[in-house]
């Protein structure tokens, strides 16, 4: 059976299935972040070593994944664009970088608010906070390269090539804490190792991570719509797929 | 209560890092709901045009 890979690439028809996908990622996110903030301020155990401080954690370690994560998710659909010329690719990648974004001022502030009562810092040039700054650069300058470009196919063009290279900033983040000497501790969790943390720390944690990534599917699928209704508002199905969402 | 707004200690920098990440998630949202509305008048208005006959 050949399957049409190519059919929810489509804005006419991803722009309703979006639509329709938001609300359940949207409730998702709301869910599990008051389960995560239940876990982490009310089940879980105060820190031996830190105290109260380390229940930043919760904050701290789900941004600074999906800082990377989404970095990666928006580089491939960049390739993506550029490989198959599918004008949503573009949308998708340009519609996740101010979350990521954010993400990643979110990771390198709660990580100053952490590292100042536990090292007596709010800032060291150390390889992870370092790679981590050049990532929330990666991110600004993907977002001022596409909208310094006035056509929308080289700016998607341009600006999807800067997303590929700056790929390379990932591996360099995720494995600092094992290539250089950091002051930044190493993973706490690891595909190999037994996690080094209570449970109930862990559960927290993951599932504050769970909220995170249904947080930026609701949001970055709504800033797609809007963008998909912004540079395709002269297209004949707009108004069709208006009217149908305002009946329902 | 006041124990647990305490922190041990830490409050500014525990709550300093949860409430500045629920307010950037807020602005967030709220940018993102301001956008869709001034984008779905105008196609409204872009459909009134067309079927008037003007040009937009």
């Amino acid at each position: 059976m050949a399957v049409n890979w190519f059919k929810y690439s489509s804005p006419a028809s991803f722009y309703p299935l979006a639509g329709r996908v938001i609300p359940w990622f949207a409730a998702a996110a709301a869910v599990f972040t008051v389960i995560g903030l239940w876990i982490g301020f009310f089940v879980a155990p105060t820190d031996y070593q830190q105290g109260e401080a380390y229940r930043i954690i919760y904050i701290h370690v789900p941004a600074a994944w999906m800082s990377m994560f989404v970095y990666l998710v928006m580089a491939a659909y960049a390739a993506l664009g550029i490989v198959f010329n599918t004008r949503l690719s573009g949308y998708m990648a340009r519609a996740l970088a101010p979350t990521g974004a954010m993400f990643t001022f979110v990771a390198l502030w709660t990580g100053a608010l952490w590292g100042r009562p536990m090292w007596g810092a709010w800032w060291v040039w150390d390889a992870r906070l370092t790679s981590e700054l050049i990532l929330l650069f990666l991110y600004l300058g993907f977002i001022a390269l596409h909208s310094a470009i006035d056509d929308p196919r080289r700016a998607a063009r341009a600006s999807g090539l800067l997303a590929i290279v700056g790929a390379v900033n990932v591996p360099i983040i995720y494995f600092s804490v094992q290539w250089w000497n950091t002051l930044h501790q190493g993973a706490s969790i690891s595909l190999t190792q037994a996690p080094s943390m209570a449970k109930t720390m862990l559960a927290g944690m993951l599932v504050m991570a769970v909220a995170a990534w249904c947080y930026t599917v609701a949001v970055a699928l709504a800033r797609v719509r809007c963008e998909i209704l912004e540079r395709e508002r002269h297209a004949d199905w707009i108004g069709d797929a208006l009217a149908r969402e305002s009946r329902s | 209560m006041t124990d647990f707004l305490a922190m041990g200690g830490y409050a500014t920098y525990v709550w300093g890092s949860f409430g500045v990440t629920a307010l950037l998630v807020l602005v967030e949202i709220l940018l993102l709901r301001r956008r869709r509305r001034t984008l779905l008048r105008r196609a409204g208005r872009t459909k009134r045009n067309v079927s008037m006959g003007v040009e937009t």
